[in-house]
């Protein structure tokens, strides 16, 4: 074998058991930096020897004891110095019975599990969450998940040191919630994921609309939890909607990173694999009985829109019909706009503006762009320039997404040229 | 580990609440202090007497101050608390749930440092 294929099988190997590894190790040793440390250094021995030794015969296993070694070790040269601690030697040590010397994948999907269900803790703050869920189940660097965020490394390392803390201070356990609080507890994991999407779905600020790394992380966990909560209504609804929006993601942005909007959006570039996984996984989370998911939900409306073969084909009735499901399951103002702009292509635009006036006078989402957008839209199809151009210029001032930015200058560079153009006709 | 849950409200709604109102809470936190002795989770617990009775001391460069309060300017008070063992976060936040007082006031789940040796 030559050397280039070695390191290639050694990286894929990494690739695909870190999650698993880390998350055993957390389990055997009771704590994140200690599990940490004992993988990267379990990887390193690996680096090592497989290329001479050959790679052995169950890999995760191999690295899992290789790991937990090392750990003890270290935790017997910490003795030197730390005399209160043989409590926790003697406990890693008491586990080494309990680790699975094959590759079970129940146990091992428990464990990733457990890592779940610990990062997402509702203790933590929602984005210690998202941060800790990136890096220790997804593996993501410190580096990569500060970037997502477009804040510096060494805030986020601090921001995971202070999580990793709060998990050891409070005692928030590594463990899957009781039955009685098991679903409740789904619901924070299922939010944690989708806020990693739609963060890279449509990121808040900066210069790129659509965080590539971020959408096929958040897909990834959705799948991760499918296979380790089967036929969950909720988890099965929101990776249906994570894949029908990011099928639409190569059309969503121009060649020269501008907003294309979904009418304009060219259907032939949707991917066309994710659209019928998305659409089956929609069709099984509704049809499970007494559990209606308000992802399912959104994922069903989505549906509506890649289903149809152009944009004129659009089934509108319905999509307004299944935003009055969700607003009863979920009345938030997002949804409320959403809901308005559907009955815009059914009941034209006079009755829409009225329902987002109503919104914004009962306050909460002025400083929301989108909202502003909307109405631009809906005066100006109603002939209102003037307030169009107001409406427009009020969105802008809003978002901080240099692609958001531009379109919206566009749509009001483009009404001055009514405004200005000769009337004609 | 240990956890000190302490229980605020509000102290003039508690106030108002009526004869009747109260003999009811009074016998839930009794069955709630009961069934956390008989599980082996309660180390101790306490019902506090109103904010307006408490003092606050401070020793600034070897003077000692007393004075009034602390005024009950907040929403809630610490209206009192219990010493709890639990073996987790989860364990000790579904006994605070259970506190009588979380449904109108809220619990906070304080852990505690083991003893300094």
């Amino acid at each position: 074998m030559s050397g280039g294929t070695a390191a290639h099988v050694l990286e894929e190997i990494f690739r695909r058991e870190a999650g698993r590894v880390l998350a055993t190790l957390i389990r055997l040793l009771g704590d994140f930096d200690l599990a940490e440390e004992a993988q990267q250094e379990a990887f390193a021995v690996a680096v090592e020897q497989w290329p001479s030794h050959g790679t052995p015969a169950n890999p995760r296993a191999w690295l899992i004891s290789t790991g937990r070694n090392k750990a003890i070790d270290r935790i017997r040269r910490d003795i030197v110095f730390r005399t209160k601690i043989s409590g926790e030697i003697s406990a890693a040590e008491s586990n080494l019975d309990a680790a699975p010397d094959a590759a079970d994948e129940e146990v091992f999907g428990d464990d990733r599990l457990r890592l779940i269900f610990t990062c997402c803790h509702p203790a933590l703050s929602e984005e210690a969450q998202i941060a800790l869920t990136l890096r220790e189940v997804c593996g993501l660097s410190t580096q990569a998940v500060a970037r997502a965020f477009l804040i510096s490394e060494e805030t986020m390392a601090q921001r995971l040191v202070r999580a990793k803390k709060k998990i050891r201070d409070a005692g928030i356990p590594y463990e899957t919630p009781e039955p009685s609080v098991l679903e409740q507890r789904i619901e924070g994991v299922l939010a944690v994921v989708y806020g990693v999407f739609t963060e890279g779905y449509a990121a808040t600020v900066g210069v790129r609309l659509i965080d590539v790394e971020l959408c096929e992380e958040a897909i990834r966990l959705g799948r991760l939890l499918d296979t380790l909560l089967p036929d969950h209504a909720g988890v099965m609804g929101l990776l249906a909607l994570m894949l029908l929006h990011d099928a639409r993601r190569e059309s969503r942005t121009s060649d020269t990173g501008d907003l294309v909007l979904l009418e304009n959006q060219d259907r032939s570039q949707w991917n066309r694999s994710e659209i019928s996984e998305g659409l089956l996984l929609v069709d099984r989370s509704l049809s499970i009985r007494g559990q209606v998911s308000s992802y399912a939900v959104q994922a069903a409306i989505a549906a509506l829109h890649v289903r149809a073969q152009e944009s004129s084909s659009t089934d509108w009735p319905q999509i307004v019909g299944l935003y009055e499901v969700l607003l009863r399951l979920q009345p938030t103002p997002v949804i409320e706009l959403n809901h308005a702009v559907a009955v815009s292509m059914v009941d034209g635009p006079g009755r829409a503006l009225d329902l987002i006036d109503s919104l914004a006078a009962r306050g909460r989402v002025t400083q929301y762009h989108l909202l502003h957008a909307a109405r631009g839209r809906l005066l100006q199809k109603l002939g209102r320039i003037n307030e169009a151009r107001e409406a427009y210029s009020a969105a802008l001032s809003t978002t901080m997404l240099e692609p958001e930015q531009r379109f919206l200058a566009a749509r009001i560079a483009a009404i001055q040229g009514i405004c200005e153009a000769p009337v004609s006709g | 580990m240990n956890y000190l849950l302490l229980i605020y409200a509000n102290e003039a709604e508690m106030m108002r609440i009526g004869e009747t109102a109260l003999k009811k809470m009074t016998g839930e936190y009794m069955d709630f202090t009961k069934s956390i002795v008989q599980a082996g989770n309660f180390k101790a617990g306490d019902r506090l007497k109103p904010v307006s009775s408490a003092s606050t001391v401070r020793v600034r460069n070897g003077k000692t101050t007393i004075t009034d309060g602390p005024f009950a300017e907040t929403r809630e008070q610490l209206g009192g608390y219990y010493l709890i063992e639990a073996k987790n976060l989860d364990e000790a936040t579904a006994i605070a749930a259970r506190i009588p007082g979380a449904q109108t006031g809220s619990i906070e789940v304080r852990p505690v440092w083991p003893p300094m040796t």
